[in-house]
């Protein structure tokens, strides 16, 4: 005789007012660093205080873009690459939104690299999360701009002939206002990173070095999530405020991690409005006026 | 407001200029884009007249992310569209499934070049007509109108705008070189004459609010970003909540669904503009430049008591496949005249099911056709020798 045990309630977790409960559980696999980003994003969002109906998330295509699912937050999950132009239309058309972008690095730097650099010249004021995991999860585990060279995927079976590169530099170069790096041990510097950046006025880039132990730790023989984890936390080294070209992300070597841009620098708003202004003293944008329709 | 939104009066203004007025009439505030001939104009015109009315001029690094860039601000709530060539047409189809599979109202605008890939960047073409139809991957329908005047570029672009915000999709407006860039008289309409339709929205509170659970005509109520609904906007197939479904019954539902609210409301969105149609032996379908041609060509045919005819396709797709299919057993034929190696001429040919003859009368760009060559076309076609 067997006792049917009453199925165990799910206690509460703190952050279901910002999660979509309905669609757990996710499709991260078990030691994906995905998660804990996720935590960190959504604890950044908690502590602004802000209304949540004035946040969206965008994402692109891939595991990290799935985020954009799970928030109970407006949010889109876009073509892969175009995260950065979509949220672009939507930050014009809805200025007061805070907009956060998150992806892969192969969504954000691969076929979404031209975007990137262009989000980022004109600083539109959006908040980028990279989830760095050396490779294309979604699919398998394949080559991306991120693999280190000689590591390998399933389409660099022999390790692969690529020099990556390095997203803080690129994102420095391009004009970001904000630009941290850290891997996914450090939670708390992540969650405070982000928090800064979604307080920064213009572009702000935060790539976060994470475990994908299904295929990138796998195929290199990485060892579990949590020997991944304290790899990427043992070669890193902290050094905030330096050139960000200085930035080593070697994970042969050393992996630099810290806040390595914070400045000001107007917005393609900004410069919009200045400019209309300009030539037309009485210049206003359309908000709020242009919700009312004709 | 800095500038008159609607510039009531006469004009004359090239198509390219006409619809950027048009846009701005049906309360488009958002334009980004990527300069190409014969489009630029567009671009131009909206750099110019949307500061003024305190709307968006961006201009972006490709036509995949002007694509993507409109799509985002038709969520913030503005009417919002592009215009591009072939070239950046072909770039830009991605995310037409993108703004097909979310349902996100906008306009396009493909001013076509001669084809294929460079092309004739100058000249006129009419190539791209079943890239418009089923350029982006996937099953789906579209509308799309087609111009063939500066004052129609006006009229069609609000016509394009309304389309897109009843039935929630991207429009196209597949206009041409020769059409962009003529100058023509325009009369621009006072504004309390021009119907302009906004997107329906919801009326529920969103505890309560799916947001593709569709009405009776098939289209949902649309709530954009920060109304407080706490929308989830995906490409992946997904349920009436927004939220991914990955199996077959799932899709089979959404697909019906984008493909139903096209197809069941076809008669209220397919416009022709026929004429001499009552006792005509010879009807000729045209659009775009090319129906110009075409209406020359029918006129001298009468002048000779040839009983030709003219169906001018305002809307290219959805194909008006029933009238096609009630004239072709009166008539001794079709011909299609466009600039192409015969594509709109597959539809006509479907839709007359083998009942009469169907002609095409084409180049494959770099100039528009003839009357002439019509003419003659029309009468190998009532003689039975086409």
């Amino acid at each position: 005789m067997t006792t049917q045990k009453a199925p165990k309630a799910i206690p509460p977790h703190p952050m279901d007012s910002l999660l979509r409960t309905e669609r757990m559980p996710h499709i991260w696999c078990p030691g994906c660093g995905i998660g804990t980003v996720f935590s960190a994003v959504l604890a950044a969002i908690k502590n602004t205080g802000w209304d949540p109906d004035s946040i969206a998330m965008v994402s692109g295509i891939g595991c990290t873009g799935r985020m954009a699912g799970y928030i109970r937050l407006d949010s889109f999950h876009t073509t892969h690459g175009r995260a950065l132009p979509f949220a672009t239309g939507l930050k014009l058309a809805k200025p007061e939104t805070k907009l956060i972008v998150v992806s892969g690095d192969g969504d954000l730097f691969a076929i979404g690299g031209n975007h990137f650099i262009h989000a980022a010249r004109r600083n539109m004021d959006i908040t980028v999360v990279c989830v760095n995991n050396f490779n294309y999860g979604m699919t398998g585990g394949q080559q991306a701009p991120s693999t280190p060279l000689g590591a390998k995927t399933t389409t660099s079976i022999n390790g692969s002939p690529e020099e990556p590169f390095n997203f803080c530099h690129l994102a420095s170069a391009c004009g970001a206002t904000y630009v941290a790096r850290w891997t996914a041990m450090q939670v708390r510097s992540l969650r405070s990173s982000i928090g800064e950046a979604l307080h920064k006025r213009g572009f702000s880039f935060v790539e976060v070095i994470a475990p994908c132990p299904s295929s990138f730790g796998r195929r290199n023989r990485m060892g579990s999530a949590l020997e991944m984890l304290k790899f990427y936390h043992g070669r890193s080294v902290i050094r905030g405020d330096i050139d960000p070209k200085d930035a080593t992300m070697d994970i042969d070597r050393e992996i630099v991690v810290g806040k390595f841009v914070d400045i000001e620098r107007p917005t393609f708003m900004d410069h919009y409005e200045k400019i209309n202004r300009s030539q037309m003293p009485q210049w206003r944008s359309m908000h709020p006026d242009h919700q009312k329709g004709r | 407001m800095l500038a008159k939104e609607v510039k009531t009066g006469m004009h004359f203004i090239n198509g390219d200029e006409a619809c950027c007025e048009g846009a701005l009439a049906a309360g488009c505030r958002f334009f980004a884009g990527y300069p190409i001939t014969p489009a630029t104009e567009i671009a131009e015109a909206m750099s110019r007249r949307l500061p003024e009315l305190g709307g968006i001029y961006i201009q972006m690094e490709d036509e995949i992310a002007s694509m993507a860039t409109i799509l985002g601000a038709s969520w913030g709530g503005v009417k919002s569209m592009t215009s591009t060539s072939g070239p950046g047409f072909s770039l830009m189809m991605e995310n037409i499934g993108l703004g097909i599979c979310t349902e996100t109202p906008c306009v396009v605008c493909n001013v076509q070049r001669g084809g294929p890939s460079t092309g004739l960047p100058t000249l006129v073409g009419q190539g791209d007509m079943m890239q418009a139809r089923w350029g982006s991957h996937g099953h789906y329908e579209i509308i799309a109108l087609s111009p063939s005047s500066p004052q129609e570029m006006f009229d069609m672009t609000i016509l394009a705008f309304n389309l897109s915000e009843q039935y929630r999709l991207p429009v196209m407006i597949m206009a041409d070189e020769v059409v962009g860039h003529m100058t023509e008289r325009v009369v621009v309409p006072r504004e309390e004459e021009i119907e302009v339709i906004d997107r329906r929205k919801p009326t529920v509170p969103p505890e309560e609010y799916n947001l593709y659970h569709a009405d009776a005509d098939g289209v949902a109520p649309m709530a954009n970003c920060g109304d407080g609904y706490r929308i989830h906007v995906t490409g992946l197939t997904h349920d009436e909540r927004g939220y991914p479904a990955m199996d077959a019954k799932s899709h089979e539902k959404m697909v019906s669904r984008l493909v139903g609210k096209i197809r069941n409301n076809k008669d209220k969105i397919i416009r022709t503009k026929n004429s001499y149609l009552d006792d005509a032996e010879v009807v000729v379908v045209s659009y775009g430049i090319s129906a110009r041609s075409a209406m020359q060509a029918v006129r001298d045919a009468r002048k000779e008591g040839i009983k030709a005819g003219l169906i001018k396709l305002e809307t290219v797709w959805p194909f008006p496949e029933n009238l096609i299919r009630s004239l072709a057993p009166q008539v001794k034929g079709f011909l299609m005249a466009e600039i192409n190696g015969g594509q709109m001429v597959l539809e006509l040919e479907r839709c007359a099911g083998g009942a009469c003859p169907v002609g095409l009368v084409s180049n494959f760009g770099g100039a528009i056709i003839s009357p002439g060559l019509i003419s003659n076309a029309i009468s190998r076609i009532r003689r039975g020798t086409a």
